[in-house]
Formats: structure tokens, sequence, C-alpha cells
């Protein structure tokens, strides 16, 4: 069924003219203006730019693309839809493996994952795919054309999801498809986890987010706020007296790492988590119409190469810094960032300061910041993570003038449900052990996955988790029925 | 949403709310918090839970209307709904019997002591409070310590009830006599804990504090409630709120605890300018 244009005259391209087609721009807000402004950057395809990008998909009998995709998307067929003009379908075909595409068509590191692998990129751009999963999932949406999945027959029993992140809700959609009665827990008053509080409105709009958690209740998922296991309820109470059959842990990244540098408790320096949680879970950038204040800087230093690195730089530049500085210990290369998101930071006039790293905050006098100590690193040996290991340069520490500081270098484990659920095995670094196969835990019953089991990863590979669990949880409650029915 | 039961002022700006929050109530112990928004719009911010009770599934707190958000607060009234709360957070008062414990509180802080000193009592402790306030009117929850404590000892700032003085002035006495007291727990404004802390520290009696820090999520994630214990950092909102006040760096908390006042200032100005706006609509 055709939802809309009609495709150019329907002939059949050749690979070679497929691949001739120059990759579509997305097109963007003008750096100088979005600086200005919390709106999202990237604008979306147009249904034409859409269809022509999705002509330069080669088909590939095997295709490589879906090997790069952690939930495994028909890429190929949702692509081929997309030429046929049945945006729609397309939307469908995505959501036989993916719950939400509108998300990670924004926030998925497509250049290391589908797009890395795709044919075309041998030599030329990959198929920008992405872009054509945001272009279906937005087009849903805003034709008010979400289809909620059809549910298999009600099974009874009762599941619980804690944390609605990417994997909670990811397990949550799947669970509730093969019919089971899923509760998810929140702590927060808000739903989505990392999306809501972490991932900034210029590169997920909260209403993107919102329309997802709508679909996921009229699929029948209830949802519960303000309620933290562990605390308000532990895990083996919702097992043992509340009737939860199966339960899954998607609790996210934990504590915030600092640096234990002197200084770090100074006025002005904050975790990327604070920063990024004052501004977008609790609307600081629009204070004081929102009660939660954040500290406009004159001079913003970000201490981390990660997308939260980047996140918290372009932040602090749209709230009005002067400067927002990058200062990262290795050189780009090394960055785990995207690169999409390095090249926004760089148009918005985002300053890099590679191969440095902080060793000392200074203190005004009065408790503030007024700048930090730094030192040059060049880079050695390979370390654990394959990277090149950034080692001080001695006698080159240097002094940069800051109100502002944030540290956006990781979090360790929330020690918080595992303290409190007896028979649940950390690791040493206090992450959730699962097989993972099954993301089944040491506790029967009980599945993990996302930044809680891998210490912190994408929101892609956390839904890919949710989804994994799912399935073996299904499983196991079939077993579980079984052998209640053989007794 | 979260229902007040009964609101009731027990002195000037300062409110009693009792909240029907089962699951919160069942689960309470001494020393935990709550964090609670009052609108859509709203900042989080942490409240010790001052009393609970599990059969009815009210929790209690109290409140003293001196930001934007505790006046907002404290408009509300029995029936009123409050979004967003969550709790209990933070570790339990360690509890034991230390044989004679003291209990100084000031302003709010002794309605926040009050499952301290109940849990202590039941422990076996004689157990003496001290509870200091700026004026006779901001005296609470008097009567209750009594029912609870062994002895009650009051003082005001400016003598118009009780010793005239600070807290530490009937404190003193007690560390130099011949059975002071083997554990003093100090819950109030900071510049109180501290001064109770100081005091203490050349007699080397355990001086607990209870701290109370920005906060924003409560369970760990933002960090914004650190504070230095013993030269290391620590997170208020899941080490705390309790610590050990000989290794509490006091200055840094200070300055960390006024880090937004000038927004503070702002936001409290504005919605104190919405509430006369509102009034001379009503009028």
């Amino acid at each position: 069924m055709s939802t809309s244009a009609t495709p150019s005259p329907d002939k059949q391209l050749t690979p070679k003219e497929r691949m001739r087609i120059p990759r579509q721009k997305m097109p963007e807000q003008d750096p100088r203006q979005r600086t200005t402004n919390f709106n999202e950057v990237n604008l979306g395809l147009t249904e034409e730019m859409a269809i022509e990008e999705a002509q330069r998909c080669l088909q590939c009998a095997k295709p490589l693309c879906i090997d790069g995709c952690p939930v495994i998307i028909k890429i190929p067929e949702f692509i081929e839809l997309i030429v046929q003009g049945d945006f729609i379908g397309a939307a469908a075909k995505i959501k036989e493996d993916s719950s939400l595409p509108a998300v990670c068509g924004r926030v998925c590191p497509q250049e290391n994952q589908c797009e890395a692998t795709c044919v075309v990129g041998n030599r030329f751009s990959p198929v920008a795919i992405g872009n054509l999963e945001r272009f279906v999932a937005d087009y849903e949406r805003e034709h008010d054309m979400i289809q909620v999945p059809e549910r298999a027959a009600v099974t009874g029993k009762k599941v619980a999801v804690i944390g609605s992140g990417p994997a909670g809700l990811a397990c949550a959609t799947d669970m509730a498809i093969y019919g089971h009665d899923v509760t998810i827990f929140e702590a927060l008053h808000e739903y989505g986890g990392v999306l809501a509080y972490g991932i900034p409105e210029f590169r997920l709009p909260k209403k993107v987010l919102s329309v997802e958690i709508e679909n996921l209740k009229k699929l029948g998922v209830k949802f519960v706020k303000n309620y933290l296991i562990g605390k308000t309820r532990t895990l083996d109470e919702l097992l043992n007296e509340d009737g939860f059959e199966a339960a899954f842990i998607g609790t996210g990244a934990g504590l915030p790492w600092f640096l234990n540098l002197p200084g770090e408790n100074l006025n002005g320096v904050y975790s990327a988590n604070e920063f990024l949680t004052r501004v977008n879970l609790m609307k600081a950038y629009i204070f004081p119409e929102a009660d939660t204040p954040v500290q406009i800087a004159k001079t913003a230093v970000v201490i981390g190469g990660g997308n939260t690195a980047m996140d918290s730089v372009r932040t602090a530049k749209r709230l009005g810094a002067k400067r927002a500085i990058i200062v990262y210990r290795r050189s780009e290369e090394e960055m785990p960032a995207r690169i999409e998101e390095v090249h926004h930071a760089k148009e918005e006039g985002i300053e890099f300061q590679l191969l440095q790293a902080p060793i000392k905050y200074l203190d005004d006098g009065n408790g503030w910041l007024k700048g930090i100590e730094c030192i040059k690193m060049e880079l050695g040996e390979p370390d654990d993570s394959g990277r090149r290991r950034p080692v001080p340069i001695e006698g080159s520490e240097f002094f940069i003038e800051a109100d502002f500081a944030v540290v956006a270098i990781g979090n360790g484990s929330n020690p918080l449900l595992a303290r409190t659920t007896p028979g649940l095995d950390i690791n040493k670094w206090g992450n959730i052990i699962t097989a993972s196969e099954t993301g089944a835990t040491s506790k029967p019953g009980v599945f993990a996955g996302g930044d809680i089991v891998s210490g912190g990863a994408t929101v892609i590979l956390a839904m890919g988790d949710g989804r994994k669990a799912a399935a073996a949880m299904d499983e196991y409650l079939k077993s579980k029925a079984k052998v209640a029915s053989d007794e | 949403m979260f229902e007040i039961a009964s609101a009731d002022f027990i002195a000037p700006d300062v409110k009693r709310f009792r909240i029907i929050a089962p699951a919160v109530a069942k689960k309470h112990q001494a020393g935990q918090f709550v964090i609670l928004r009052v609108h859509d719009l709203g900042e989080r911010i942490p409240i010790t839970i001052a009393e609970s009770d599990p059969d009815s599934g009210e929790i209690t707190i109290i409140v003293q209307g001196i930001g934007r958000t505790t006046k907002d607060l404290n408009r509300k009234t029995s029936g009123d709904q409050i979004p967003d709360l969550v709790g209990p957070l933070g570790q339990p008062t360690h509890i034991e019997n230390w044989g004679k414990a003291v209990i100084v509180s000031g302003g709010v802080g002794t309605a926040e002591a009050l499952p301290i000193a109940r849990a202590m009592k039941a422990a076996g402790n004689e157990v003496i409070s001290i509870i200091g306030a700026r004026t006779k009117s901001l005296v609470i929850a008097e009567e209750l310590m009594k029912d609870l404590c062994d002895e009650v000892i009051v003082t005001t700032d400016d003598g118009s009830y009780g010793i005239k003085g600070l807290v530490i002035e009937p404190l003193r006495p007690m560390l130099e006599s011949s059975s002071p007291p083997r554990l003093i727990l100090a819950v109030g404004p900071l510049p109180m804990m501290k001064a109770v802390a100081e005091l203490t520290r050349p007699y080397n009696i355990k001086t607990m504090v209870s701290l109370n820090t920005i906060m924003i999520d409560g369970t760990g994630m933002c960090g914004g409630c650190r504070a230095t214990v013993d030269g290391k950092t620590v997170f208020v909102c899941v080490d705390g709120p309790e610590f050990d006040g000989h290794k509490v760096d006091f200055g840094e908390l200070q300055q960390r605890i006024g880090q937004f006042k000038n927004q503070e200032r702002q936001s409290l100005d504005q919605f104190l300018r919405s509430c006369r706006a509102e009034k001379s609509v009503e009028g």
C-alpha cells in the first residue's frame, strides 16, 4: 500500500546507477542559530530525499548491514518499502525488531554499526540507514499513524521491569507482545532513563520519547514512577510477595566517576550527570520558569571525549557560555564520541584541546572554580582498550581560566539494588553478572541488561540486551509453567 | 500523586504534613528522607521523614517555608496532592546501645530527630534531647521529645524560653561530667552541627551529623550532594545522610550549599510576586 508520494517512475535502477546517487545530506539547523536554542539540530529528510536515499541501497542478497545491527533490523526490507513509498510499512518492518526507531534513528552510532558494513560504503558514502530509520519513524508519528503491535494471548504472568531506560523499554515491549503482564518501575518522576535525563533536547526531543512511552502504555505496559526498587520495595518483595514471576533489571549507569583531583568539589565543578539532569530532566534551560537552576558559564570546560562530553559542552554553549572547551587526554582518533557529534560540536564553535588532562581545580578564594591546571599528554603503547595510552609530558603543566567544569568520564555502578538483593552476583566493579546469551543473572527468574551489566555502552546495545533477555524470560516463564503443570 | 491527609502550622512558617505514601511508610527507618516536587516544573528537594505509620500508610514531614519550593509547599493543605515523592532514601541511622546518647537538634531538625530518639530509646539507651531554637515560638516537638527521652533541655538564642544561648551551652557540662555520653547525634542547621562537632572533638566522643545538601535524584546518579568526609568524596544521598562529624569538611559543605543562592533568591522573588498577583486578583 502506498501511503504517500508516489516514487519516481517505477524503473529498476542498476547497481551502478544506484551508487551514483549522492548520499542525501541531513538538513540541519544553522550552527549560529542553533547555539542559541535547544531545538533539534537535525531536521529530518523530506519524503523525496528519503526515497532518493533509499534507492542507493543495493538490496544485497547477503546484507552485511544487518550483521552490524545489535537488534538485527531487516534493513534492506524496510529500505525497499521506502522506495515503494510505503513509509508506514517500512516503520512496521523496523518495529518487528526494534521498539524505538525514532530514538535509535537519532542516537545510534550507525557509522560503527549498520553503515560501517554497508557495501556501498566500500566505494562511496554508505546508505544513510540511520536517517532513513528516523524518517519513517517520524513520518508514522507525525501522521498519527503509529500502529500498536499485536499482542499474543494474555498469559496472566506478572513481570517486573526495573528502570525505564532503553534496556527496560525494549524488554517491556517484547514481554508485552508475548502476552505477559508487564510493570515498569522508575525511580525518577519521568520515564525514559538516560533518554530523559541525559540526552539533550537538541539531539532527542522529549516529545519523541513521550510518544514512545504512550505507545507502550497502549500496548498494556503499566508504568509506576517515583518507585525506587531497593528502597521503596526490594526485588525479593516483588518476586515473593507481589506476585511477579520474573524481573528484568535495567537500572543503567550508576554513580558518576570523578578523577579525585584536588578542588573537584569546588562550586562550579559538576558531574555530567548532574549538569545534564539539571538541564534535560529538570528543564533548567527555562529557569526561572522551571525551578531548578543551572550555572551560566563564562568559560565551560568539559573533561572527556565521549557522547556525554559532547552533549555537555554543546549544552553549556547553548546556555550562554562564551567559550566551551573539550579537554581530552587522547587524540581525536581515540575519541569515543560519534563523528557526527564531534562534527556538530566543531560547527558550533566548541574548542577541542586534545592530548591534555586536568590535574587540579583552582579556587578563586571563595570556594568557586577559577581555572584548571592541566598537563599535556602524548600517546604511548596501546592499553587494555587497544587505544594508545596517554602519558603525561613532564613539565608541560599549564592553566586554563574557567568558571565551570563538567567531568564526563563515565559512571560506576549503582550499588543500591545489589546491596538489597541477596543472591544477585556482581563483579568487582559492581556490575551485575549475566549469561551473555540470555541476560540471566545468578538469581532464578531475574535477568539484567544495559549499562548495569556492561558498565557503559550505547542506547542500542542496551535495547539489544533488553530484547535478548525478554526472549529468555519468556522461555523461562513457559518452562516454569510446564514444570508446574507436569507436577 | 500523593494526597495530603492533614496539614497544620506548628510554628510560624513551619507546617506539619501527613502524606499518604503507604510504600514509603512501610519501609521508613530513622534518619531516612524523601525527595519531592510540588509542581510539574518544580525542583526536587530532600526532606527528612519525621514520622511514619505503616498501618495508616502515612508519613509525616515538617516543612519550614524558606525557599521557593518550601513556601509553595506550605500553601498546600489537607486534600491537596503532591505530584512526586520518592523514598525512603539514604542509609538509616546506625542504632545500637551506647549507654547514654545525646540528640542535639535545631529548627525543624527536632522533628526529624524524633524517629532517631525513639529508636535509640528502644535500643536501651538513656537518651537526652537538647533542642535549640532562635526564639520560643520556634521550639517544636518538645512534648513529643519529652515522651521519648529521659531528659529534654531547651535553649533559645534570645532567652525567651529555656536556657539562653546555643545548644552547646548545656552540652558542654555533660562532656565534662563523670559519666559523659558515648554518642552525640546532631540534626539541624549546618553551623549548629559544626559547633557541636567542634565542641566534642577534644573529648573524642563519637559525634554523628545529619547532612542536608542540594540533591537532584537522591539515588546516587548525579553527585550534586557530594561532600568531603575523612578526605574522601562521599555522596550524601546514598552514603549518608549521617556521617562522623569530626571528619566532615564543613567549610566546603557550607560553600556547596550556597552554590545557587542567587538563583534561589530569584526563583523565590518570582514566586512571591506571582503569589501577590494571585492575591490581588482574588481580592
